[in-house]
């Protein structure tokens, strides 16, 4: 008995001491976002570093002075929220395609989808911007939309989804001479919250941190997301650091908020991505 | 269920949107890499043969994105998927606020590569005033010698190694933690009967049984550390004198600074070379598993 409690006191020795290791970014933000810009860099090496001497919002105003951080803001909820709602309406569609409706070729395709699936971003990010320069998509919110919204590993966590669900429910709803739509609107859905909570955080997770495209297509802050407006804003003189911080927090904290309200879908989101294998 | 014409229809709009965005560009890729396009270049568009490969081979800046994308590999996979294991490992125990413990590991991953990587060029400053240089001065009992990491041609990639263990890790111990609470408990108890200590458990039951998910977390982390671009493009912009640059660094100074499209899609074919070599080893790895089985 004695040596399982000395054990446990080591396990959570060794917690929490990497905690602090993962968290000391995290706090040394959020204490530099209240701090005074000059003393973020002047206290960064020192304990201080963690606890602010007096606490001010003043940076909090100073980005909405130096840059449209509402703009940034607005672009990324549209550019984000467009790709999660629309992707979940076409990805999930074929997922059930695939998963439970007979048609010629389907098999043939859905290998090339396994396929595409393997396909990164970077592989095709340079001809990807070649094809949208000659559509003269440059420079918009659709060009940072249209092309990820179809997602081949969506389509294979909704299909993998809809084939563990049991057949009567389709059955029962043949019987009431329900259409193929309707039975995958009223009954399928439904029952399918999991799967769509899964894609819904997966696909904001990597759309809501995109940085590689936009920086590639667009200019301008007009049509920039937030984390292209961190990266412009840290290379604007005079370099605050404290600003820069407080733009950190108010990027971030929408995510928090959401992350700590729905943790245990996210958790379940990334473990699902483990499946692929 | 029937299908049909229903079916094309409910599988249409993802696959036309796969085959415009990732078919098409891919194709483009394979043939852009054997011609000499340039944006806005008065030269006429021409075949080339494997002009553009060839110019790689002999591109300096190429081969050092190369190296850097694999010595990235070689140290950042194993040290990530080693902590992550470790976490994984301890937070598996049944005991009071495991999971407080495990939201706060998890936490980086919800932050955008981006901001971490702007955060972290505060970490490192150069300087005393540096909190990396800080805590080293404390940890080494102050013989450590203040370091302008991200200038520091030997210290510049284990900067951006280490930002990126940071934001990463949190992704492969949920997973690991997923395949570890999916061992049967039936398996330890047996070898506990059998007299096995906790450590010949670990050898003998918990790594047999972690093999794929080991495998699938170290194979995503070698392509992840391929894909490696954010992070350079705002800590280091490749420097100093190439030390941390990587080939899809390379490729956006090729086909966006400099307009050399045809040069930028040579250098996706290579990345994507890699990645299908990757993906293809971990494919037969697994199947080995089953052939076992």
């Amino acid at each position: 008995m004695k040596r399982r409690s000395l054990i446990n006191a080591l396990i959570y020795a060794s917690l929490i001491l990497l905690a602090f290791c993962f968290i000391a970014p995290i706090v040394f933000m959020l204490v530099g976002s209240l701090k005074p810009d000059a003393r973020v860099l002047v206290e960064a090496g020192s304990l201080s570093a963690f606890l602010p001497e007096q606490v001010s919002l003043q940076n909090y105003s100073d980005v909405f002075a130096r840059v449209s951080f509402s703009r940034y803001l607005f672009n990324s909820l549209l550019i984000t929220g467009s790709i999660v709602v629309a992707g979940l309406v076409v990805n999930s569609l074929a997922g059930y395609a695939f998963a439970r409706m007979q048609w010629r070729g389907r098999d043939w395709v859905f290998a090339m989808v396994m396929m595409i699936m393997i396909v990164p971003l970077e592989a095709i990010a340079v001809p990807l911007f070649y094809e949208v320069t000659l559509l003269g998509w440059r420079d918009t919110y659709i060009v940072q939309i249209i092309p990820f919204i179809a997602n081949a590993f969506s389509i294979y966590l909704f299909y993998t989804f809809f084939l563990g669900l049991p057949r009567e429910l389709e059955e029962a709803a043949c019987i009431d001479g329900a259409g193929v739509l309707r039975t995958f609107i009223t009954i399928i859905v439904p029952n399918a919250k999991p799967a769509f909570a899964t894609v819904t955080i997966l696909t904001f997770l990597t759309q809501w941190g995109a940085f590689l495209w936009p920086l590639m297509v667009t200019s301008g802050e007009a049509v920039r997301p937030l984390p292209l407006g961190i990266a412009t804003f840290y290379s604007l003189p005079p370099l605050q650091w404290g600003d820069i911080f407080a733009f950190g927090v108010m990027m971030v904290a929408p995510i928090l908020v959401v992350f700590l309200l729905f943790q245990r879908w996210f958790v379940r989101g990334v473990a699902a991505t483990g499946i692929k294998g | 269920m029937r299908g049909g014409l229903p079916a094309w229809l409910f599988a249409a709009p993802s696959l036309v949107g796969l085959l415009l965005f990732v078919a098409l560009p891919f194709v483009l890729a394979i043939v852009l890499a054997f011609t000499n396009l340039r944006l806005g270049s008065p030269l006429p568009l021409e075949y080339v043969g494997l002009e553009q490969f060839r110019r790689l081979y002999n591109d300096d800046a190429f081969f050092h994105a190369l190296l850097n994308n694999a010595t990235f590999a070689l140290v950042v996979v194993p040290l990530q998927t080693g902590l992550a294991l470790l976490l994984a490992l301890l937070l598996n125990h049944r005991l009071k606020g495991m999971a407080w413990f495990r939201t706060l590991f998890f936490m980086p991953v919800v932050f955008p590569l981006s901001l971490v990587a702007v955060v972290w060029v505060l970490i490192f400053a150069p300087g005393a005033n540096g909190m990396m240089n800080g805590m080293l001065e404390v940890v080494s009992l102050g013989t450590w010698t203040p370091r302008d990491f991200l200038h520091d041609p030997l210290l510049a990639l284990p900067a951006i190694m280490l930002t990126s263990v940071w934001q990463g890790m949190g992704f492969q111990m949920v997973i690991i933690l997923a395949g570890l609470q999916a061992i049967p408990q039936e398996l330890y108890e047996a070898a506990a009967i059998d007299g096995a200590s906790r450590w010949r458990q670990f050898w003998n039951v918990t790594l047999p049984q972690l093999r794929n998910t080991l495998i699938f977390v170290v194979l995503v982390t070698t392509i992840l550390a391929f894909r490696l671009f954010d992070q350079v493009q705002i800590m280091t912009q490749g420097g100093p004198h190439n030390a941390t640059t990587t080939a899809m660094y390379e490729a956006v100074q090729a086909a966006f600074a400099r307009q050399q499209v045809a040069k930028g899609s040579a250098i996706t074919v290579v990345l994507f070379v890699i990645v299908l070599l990757i993906t293809w080893l971990q494919r037969r790895l697994l199947r080995q598993e089953r052939e076992v089985e």
